[in-house]
């Protein structure tokens, strides 16, 4: 057994040892211990570098606001865990951990050197050294700093384990499980409630596990804490759970719980979820979640060994674990004390007691008092020593005139501070709650609750045992839905202290030639925070940003009052003025795992398949993901890259006949009296003149004037339109359209119905489509004086009754034929099957925007941005001049909209006919300019015409339709491209090919 | 995740819903100035405390209604058809 640990006590078991690895160390623990007491019982302290300046750290607390003991936990190389606090990291079997932050070795780190330098380090130097030249902040300012200050590094393999998700309600949830929780929980069980009772730890209990001193009815706190939890574990309408973290109090009492299921066991069962993510709605919500003790802020308070007194009474308590064969206690509390008092009578030496307070008198000072221990009245500190251990502490006595008498220095291998307690009012301040502050407590307190929720115990003030477990009793049967069975009582005593505490830096800790740290994690001193003050910072919300201080991954859970009552000092001004920083979700890091439960992989995002994509893939195509729609991209030949695929596609179309599957159209039936009327008013087009059996291209822009959708819309009847959407739009258009009919036209008698999935759509393109289409459509006649472009009829294609419409997205002579998505794929093939006489060819969805490309189609989502009116893509004689008013008239009209310098489509053609220009790429009026370039627009849309032998592209250019014949410069990575604008019409202008 | 009371299903996570934002905007006359319109278009109060919004439920009965919301507190003390206007 370890010189440190005791012979007997605490919740570890003595009979079963674990061995574990700390950087590749060799160690032995017990089964009940945490990384962080596990290391202390070997006599290791120094488990980590600091942030910044690489300082030697140690551990400083026993709980989840620890803020310097960050380890990473492995167990192979896709669990790698980095930033673990080691005081909630539970020993198991082999557990293999590692220190962060330090290079080449824990022992000997070379970043110690920012620690010497740290006068060029001070708060802000991030914002004012590192700005010139710009260039130098990708290449050496970010690495640099990144590798120098930095936290542990996330494993880059995937992570194999399995997350789960459940919801859960219930009337009481009480979130810690603390004598005022555990009191909670039983008065609302009492009340018949269902009840949800979670704390972080691996068991219940909180403060009491580490508590000898306390009787509760009669037992002690351990034999009370374990009747309490077999009570809540025997009873019907309690749920217990351990290990649950309750990171987010989000609106209506909905509370986000992170449960760890496997990282406690050696040998995790492989399918077994590694965490669950709990989302209660609770009825009520019982905050129970206890107050952290605060650190002193004194010159070299940072060393290993130095930390707080109620964490080695824990670690003494709890783990039989002795921090220190020789320590001193620098207090503001009496409860700072009672761990001095534990450990001499667990045979440590308690060189001394400097209380900050000028007179100390009370039950437990008396105690050290008796038990022969020196106490320091009106104390400070005036630094430590020792390397990565201390190993002396100098303390003096403050006198009248502002000096330090009585300087002695003290040899010790531990340091207990004890400076207060912190109300824990994270999830309180995350509810919306108000806070207020009490100066009885020097605290902020909750007060006004926005949610259906009350705290309860140390989180409120009441850190006396009884008070505390009296105001738990209170706030369970007071949340419960009935009080009908009559009240339980507790009685508790536990040895009174009085814990106002200190806040702030120490006396004479700014004359000290030592650091005084604030912020352990961010390496925050009162000198960073004295700097943000005189630069002028006030609210503590800019001292936090401009210092860092509390922005680490503790969220200043030690760090947050002592800063702020420094920065209070420091311009003169009341701490509630000051302000109190933001608390935020997550309370403690919570891992992605846990919110992405079953969301990845193939379970990350729904996929979306058309009837023939089973066809497509057996023939080879490649698919190109759209919105959730796989849709078949080109349908490479044997050698063919899709360069030549589709090459190939686009001259079969211009020259024969292609086949598509346009099957991801979005389609809307607006149905009813109405209907023609509703798309008056909603499209900028006219309707009520479109006959019956005919079809128009349709372009619907919102309210401000602006391109949302196009598609094609055929009259099916007089009261009964097929509206066809972009591919990904048709969501959005029903939404818009639903909220225009419910809210802005309910008189109208109109009804919306998604048809998307009900119609498997197959594109006939080319000048043999007509020829091809002869033996596959039965009742209508094809020829173009019965069946014009831009018309719609019901036909039997292929023996399925459907809808012919003659439309072309190509140019060419073309139909749409719609059948019920069942029949999609034997159609196809019917079609495909029909077509070979005359060598149908599959096409995909790049030899589409290439043929629409060249007939100047766009493209809504491309070759428009939610900036382009109808006008600016050349569209504008779609609009109804006549029409009194329609979505998004009034905008069109404003000045801005009418200016000549708009963006407008044009054609862009490079004059050396061979240079494909880059998508996105900018257009400029003049070549070779030098930042800051004057920019006249974007490229759009960029192909290679089969059919025309050269590059073509789109483009958005000021005033574009002035320019036609000019020459424009597109800068690209090899140079700027001469270009000339021309129509963006580039094949038959005339349109003789599409009504043939 | 808050929960809304829709008028017609009853209350349901907020996560079935689709917010519309500020209720009751009075869209000016055609004639107005394009002022007057640029303002209607862009520009919104974002008020801390009671706030008139428009909410759908998505997915569930499909329909538009109005909500009355502390956008500090997230509390719906009102729920209301999606036609009626409240006297100012
Ligand atoms: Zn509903």
């Amino acid at each position: 057994m370890s010189r440190w640990r005791t012979a007997s006590g605490g919740r570890i078991d003595r009979t079963r040892a674990l061995a574990f690895r700390f950087d590749g160390v060799r160690y032995e623990g017990l089964a009940g211990d945490t990384l962080a007491s596990a290391l202390l019982a070997n006599g290791v302290h120094l488990v980590g570098r600091s942030f910044k300046y690489h300082r030697p750290r140690g551990i400083v607390t026993a709980g989840a606001e620890e803020p310097s003991a960050l380890v990473a936990v492995r167990r192979d190389g896709a669990r790698e865990t980095p930033n673990l606090r080691a005081t909630q990291v539970e020993l198991y079997e082999g557990l293999d951990a590692l220190s962060q932050n330090r290079w080449p070795s824990l022992a000997r780190d070379v970043g110690r050197i920012n620690d010497w330098l740290s006068p060029l380090f001070p708060a802000g130097f991030y914002y004012k050294t590192f700005m010139w030249p710009k260039s130098a902040w990708k290449s050496v300012y970010e690495p640099v700093i990144r590798r120098a200050a930095g936290l542990g590094v996330a494993p880059t393999e995937p992570d194999p384990d399995r997350y789960a998700q459940c919801y859960a309600h219930c009337d009481v949830l009480v979130v810690g499980a603390g004598p005022a929780g555990l009191a909670a929980a039983l008065a609302a069980a009492d009340q018949g409630a269902r009840v949800m009772i979670c704390d972080e730890q691996s068991e219940f209990g909180g403060s009491l596990l580490a508590d000898r001193h306390a009787t509760i009815d009669g037992a002690s706190a351990a034999a009370w804490v374990a009747r309490a939890v077999a009570d809540l574990a025997a009873h019907p309408r309690v749920v217990c759970l351990t290990r649950t973290t309750a990171f987010g109090y989000f609106p209506h009492n909905l509370i986000g719980l992170a449960e760890r299921l496997t990282d406690h066991l050696d040998a995790p069962a492989p399918q077994a979820a590694r965490e669950r993510l709990w989302q209660v709605r609770a009825r009520s919500v019982v905050l129970a979640t206890g107050a952290v003790e605060r650190p002193l802020v004194f010159p070299g308070n940072d060393r290993p060994g130095v930390m707080l007194a109620g964490a080695a009474r824990t670690y003494l308590n709890r783990y039989g674990v002795r921090v220190g064969d020789r320590v001193v206690l620098v207090t503001a509390t009496d409860a700072g004390y009672q761990a001095a008092i534990d450990l001499r009578d667990a045979g440590v030496a308690v060189v001394g007691i400097a209380d900050l307070r000028p007179t100390v008198s009370g039950e437990l000072p008396a105690a050290a008092r008796a038990a022969g221990i020196e106490v320091t009245e009106s104390a400070t500190v005036l630094g430590t020593s020792g390397n990565r251990r201390v190993a002396g502490i100098t303390i003096a006595r403050t006198t009248s005139a502002g000096t330090g008498g009585d300087r002695r220095t003290l040899a010790c291998d531990a340091v207990l501070m004890s400076g207060g307690f912190t109300p824990s009012v994270h999830l309180f301040s995350q509810s919306r709650g108000k806070l207020r502050w009490s100066d009885d407590h020097q605290a902020f307190l909750p007060d006004r609750s926005a949610e259906r929720e009350r705290s309860a115990g140390a989180c409120r003030g009441a850190t006396d045992l009884a008070a505390a477990i009296a105001d738990g009793l209170e706030a369970g049967a007071e949340s419960a839905p009935t009080r009908t069975a009559a009240a339980r009582r507790i009685t508790a005593r536990s040895p009174r202290s009085a814990d106002r505490g200190y806040l702030g830096a120490v006396p004479l800790a700014s004359d000290a030639s030592q650091k005084s740290f604030v912020d352990w994690q961010h390496d925050v001193t009162i000198k960073d925070l004295a700097i943000a003050t005189r630069e002028g910072f006030r609210s503590i919300e800019h001292v936090k940003r401009f210092t860092t201080m509390g922005m680490a991954t503790d969220q200043g859970k030690t760090s947050n009052l002592n800063a702020l009552a420094i920065v209070a000092r420091a311009i003169d001004a009341p701490i509630p003025s000051v302000g109190l920083t933001t608390f935020r979700m997550p309370y403690t890091p919570t891992t992605f795992g846990a919110f992405a439960g079953p969301s990845r992989g193939d379970l990350f995002d729904p996929v979306r398949r058309t009837p023939i994509h089973a066809w497509a893939a057996a023939a080879g195509a490649v698919f190109e993901d759209v919105g959730m729609w796989k849709r078949a991209r080109y349908f490479p030949e044997r050698g063919e890259d899709m360069h030549a695929a589709v090459a190939r596609e686009c001259r079969a179309v211009r020259s024969a006949c292609g086949l598509f599957d346009a099957s991801t159209l979005g389609k809307i039936e607006v149905v009813g009296p109405g209907a023609a009327e509703f798309l008056e008013r909603l499209y900028v087009n006219s309707w009520a003149n479109l006959g019956v059996g005919r079809c128009r291209y349709g372009i619907l822009c919102r309210e401000d004037g602006f391109i949302y959708d196009d598609g094609v819309i055929a009259r099916l009847a007089a009261d009964r339109f097929h509206v066809t959407t972009t591919t990904g739009g048709a969501p959005r258009v029903l939404a818009m359209m639903e909220d225009y009919r419910q809210t802005e036209w309910p008189d109208l008698e109109v009804w919306l119905t998604s048809t998307t999935e009900q119609w498997a759509v197959i594109a006939v393109q080319g000048p043999d489509a007509r020829e091809v289409l002869r033996g596959c459509v039965e009742g209508i006649d094809l020829d173009a004086a019965a069946l014009p472009h831009m018309s719609v009829a019901a036909a039997r294609i292929c023996g399925i009754e459907g809808l012919v419409m003659r439309v072309s997205f190509s140019g060419e002579l073309g139909y749409e034929l719609n059948v019920p998505a069942d029949h999609g794929l034997g159609v196809w093939k019917a079609v495909h099957a029909a077509g070979a006489a005359h060598g149908i060819t599959c096409y995909g969805t790049e030899t589409m925007h290439v043929l629409r490309a060249e007939k100047g189609y766009i493209i809504v989502g491309q070759d428009t941005d939610g900036t382009v009116t109808p006008d600016d893509a050349g569209l504008s004689w779609a609009v109804g001049r006549k029409k009194p008013d329609f979505v998004g008239r009034r905008s069109l009209q404003r000045q801005s909209m009418q200016a000549p310098d708009r963006k407008q489509l044009v054609g862009l053609r490079p004059r050396d006919g061979r240079t494909l220009l880059d998508e996105g790429a900018q257009v400029a009026e003049r070549p070779d300019q030098r930042p800051p370039m004057r920019l006249v627009g974007h490229v759009t849309s960029s192909y290679q015409s089969a059919v025309l032998g050269v590059p073509i592209a789109l483009a958005m250019v000021a005033g574009g339709r002035a320019r036609l014949g000019q020459t424009l410069y597109i800068p690209m990575p090899g140079g700027d491209v001469e270009v000339e604008v021309v129509s963006p019409v580039f094949y038959d202008p005339k349109g003789e090919r599409i009504n043939a | 995740m808050m929960k809304i009371p829709c008028p017609h299903c009853g209350v349901r996570d907020e996560n079935e819903f689709q917010c519309g934002g500020t209720a009751h905007l009075a869209r000016p006359a055609l004639d107005a100035s394009d002022r007057e319109w640029g303002e209607y278009l862009y520009f919104r109060d974002n008020p801390k405390g009671s706030h008139r919004e428009r909410w759908r439920h998505a997915y569930g009965c499909g329909r538009w209604f109005n909500v009355v919301r502390d956008t500090l507190t997230h509390e719906i003390s009102a729920v209301y058809p999606i036609t009626e206007t409240p006297a100012r």
